[in-house]
C-alpha cells in the first residue's frame, strides 16, 4: 500500500547519499530524454514525491512487458523507481493468488480511489462478450472497465494495450481492441513496443512521479519524449543512408562494415521509439546495432504491415511515407536531425518549466 | 571439448562500430558556446552525450581534442562515477556508472567546479551530528 515517505527518503534508507540521489536524478533525466538543466528540478519534485498506489492488469498478452521491466540487473534507476511505486496488483509478480488476489485489488481502489495508477499490458477480447480471456472469472473487459473508473490515468504498456498488437493481427479472432478504444473520459498513454524499453516503461512512471501529470503525447498518445523521433533520425547508421551505402544481404561487406539497413528491410524510418538513444540492455545495444533492421514493433499493426526483410521502398499496406523515403535515399537531408531534436527537447522542457 | 566447442560456428565478429557519425562538430561548437556563456554569464551548461547518436569512434575522437587536464576526480555513490577536467579549464567529462559500473550517463559538463563534487549541506549537517555525538561521548582526560 501507499505511504507518507518520499522517494528521497527511501533512496537515502538504502544508503544512497546526497551525491547519490543527485546523480539518479541525471541519470532520471537522461533516461526521460530531458535536458542535463532540469536536473535540478528533477530532484526537487523527486524530494517530494510519494508512493503512488499502482494496478497493473495483464490480459491478451505474453508476459514480454513484464520481463521487460523486471529482467533487469539491479540496482538500475528502473529498478530504484519501480521499487518506489506500490504495486498493488499484479498477478504474475503477486505472492497472493486467487480471491486474496482480488481482494488486495479491490482494496487498492477503495484505498486510493480516483488516485491510482492504472497499468495495463495485453489487448482486450471484444467478440463473444469477451469469453476469450478472463481472470477470476471476470472478463479483461469487465475488469478493466471496473478499475479505470477509479485510476487518475492509465499507462498502456506495450503494443498490444497499446493498439491491439499480436493478438489483433489479421484475422483477429478474438476481437482484440486496445484499452483506447474501450475507455474514454481518462488520461492515457500509450507506450508501445514489442515489448518496451525497460526504461521507457519507468520513465513515464518517473515523468508521473516528478511532475504529477502524464508526458506530452503524440498523436498517438504516445510520450514525445521518448517516441518524438524516429529511430531512422537518431540512428547511428543514418550517416551511411546519407551516404547510399546500404548493406544488400546480411553477410555481405557493407553488413561487415555496419552500413544501412534500409535495403534489408529496415523499418526505423517509419518507426517512432527511444532504441536508437536508450538502447537496450542497460544501454548496451539494439535491434541494428546488432545487425537486424528495425520491425516497427511500436507502430499500430506492426505484424500486418508485410515482411519485416521487405524494404519500405516495396511498399507496404499503408505506407506512403516509405515510398516517400525511398525516392529520397541517397539524398541529403542532413545528419543536422540529432541536433534539431535536441532543440525540440529544450522546447518540450520549456513547456514543462511554465 | 564442451558441448558449445563441439558446434561448427566460426564468429566472425559483429558489426563495425568503427565509424563517425557527424556529431562530432555540433557538440564541439555547443562547447564553445557553453564556455562563452559560462565566462560571460557564469552560468553553467551540460551536454548529454547519450541524447544523440555518438558512436565510440566519436567519443575517442572528442577526448582526443579535448585532452586530459589537471584534476581528476572519482566519486563513489550509488556506483562509480569519473570527473576529469579537461585541458580546457573549465571544460569537464562527467561520466556516471551504476554499481555493476555500466555506463548510465556521460555528461559534458561546463563549469568552474562541477556541482556534486561539493559537499552536500545536508551531508554535512548529519556529519556534524555525528562530530557532537563523538565528542560528546570522548572519555575525560
Amino acid at each position: 500500500m501507499s505511504d507518507e515517505k518520499t522517494l528521497a527518503e527511501r533512496l537515502r534508507e538504502r544508503g544512497i547519499s546526497r551525491r547519490g540521489f543527485m546523480k539518479f536524478c541525471a541519470a532520471t533525466a537522461s533516461m526521460m530524454a530531458l535536458p542535463p538543466m532540469m536536473i535540478p528540478k528533477i530532484a526537487a519534485a523527486l524530494e517530494q514525491a510519494k508512493r503512488p498506489s499502482v494496478i497493473w492488469l495483464s490480459f491478451q498478452e505474453c508476459t514480454g512487458c513484464t520481463e521487460s521491466l523486471t529482467r533487469s540487473h539491479a540496482p538500475t534507476i528502473e529498478g530504484l523507481i519501480f521499487d518506489h511505486i506500490s504495486l498493488d496488483y499484479h498477478h504474475t509478480l503477486q505472492a497472493a493468488a486467487g480471491d486474496a488476489a482480488e481482494h488486495a485489488r479491490e482494496a487498492a481502489m477503495k484505498d486510493n480511489w480516483g488516485k491510482y495508477l492504472l497499468v495495463v499490458d495485453g489487448s482486450i477480447p471484444l467478440k463473444d462478450d469477451g469469453v476469450y480471456s478472463t481472470i477470476a472469472g471476470i472478463t479483461n473487459l469487465a475488469m478493466l472497465r471496473e478499475v479505470a473508473e477509479g485510476a487518475a490515468a492509465i499507462v498502456s504498456v506495450g503494443t498490444c494495450a497499446a493498439f491491439g498488437g499480436l493478438p489483433k493481427a489479421d484475422p483477429n479472432p478474438t476481437g482484440a481492441a486496445a484499452v483506447s478504444e474501450i475507455i474514454s473520459g481518462k488520461p492515457i498513454v500509450n507506450v508501445p513496443g514489442c515489448p518496451p524499453i525497460p526504461t521507457v516503461i519507468t520513465g513515464v512512471l518517473a515523468h508521473f512521479l516528478t511532475f504529477g501529470k502524464l508526458p506530452e503525447l503524440d498523436n498517438l498518445n504516445r510520450p514525445k519524449v521518448f517516441y518524438g523521433e524516429s529511430i531512422h533520425d537518431r540512428c547511428y547508421r543514418r550517416a551511411f543512408y546519407e551516404r547510399g551505402q546500404f548493406a544488400e544481404s546480411f553477410d555481405d561487406e557493407g553488413a561487415r562494415e555496419g552500413w544501412c539497413l534500409f535495403k534489408l528491410g529496415c523499418k526505423g524510418p517509419v518507426t517512432y521509439n527511444a532504441c536508437a538513444t536508450t538502447r537496450w540492455n542497460e544501454g548496451t545495444s539494439f535491434p541494428i546495432a546488432s545487425g537486424h533492421g528495425c520491425i516497427g514493433c511500436s507502430e499500430p499493426g506492426f505484424w500486418d504491415k508485410g515482411g519485416f526483410y521487405d524494404a519500405l521502398s516495396k511498399g507496404t499496406h499503408d505506407s506512403a511515407e516509405g515510398i516517400a523515403l525511398a525516392a529520397g535515399v541517397g539524398a541529403a537531408i542532413g545528419v543536422a536531425a540529432a541536433m534539431g531534436a535536441r532543440v525540440r527537447q529544450a522546447r518540450a522542457d520549456n513547456k514543462e518549466d511554465a | 571439448m564442451s558441448g558449445l566447442d563441439s558446434i561448427p560456428v566460426r564468429v566472425e565478429g559483429g558489426p563495425s562500430q568503427d565509424f563517425r557519425t557527424d556529431n562530432l562538430q555540433p557538440v564541439l561548437v555547443q562547447l564553445q558556446q557553453a564556455v562563452e556563456h559560462l565566462l560571460a554569464a557564469g552560468e553553467e551548461t551540460t551536454i548529454d552525450l547519450g541524447a544523440m547518436p555518438f558512436s565510440e569512434r566519436d567519443e575517442a575522437d572528442l577526448r582526443e581534442r579535448l585532452g586530459v587536464g589537471e584534476v581528476a576526480a572519482t566519486l563513489d555513490a550509488f556506483g562509480p562515477t569519473r570527473i576529469e577536467e579537461t585541458r580546457f579549464a573549465g571544460v569537464w567529462l562527467i561520466e556516471h556508472q551504476d554499481a555493476e559500473q555500466r555506463r548510465l550517463t556521460l555528461h559534458l559538463h561546463v563549469a568552474r567546479v562541477p556541482e556534486i563534487l561539493c559537499a552536500p549541506i545536508d551531508d554535512i549537517a548529519d556529519g556534524l551530528a555525528v562530530l557532537r555525538a563523538m565528542n560528546l561521548n570522548l572519555p575525560d582526560s
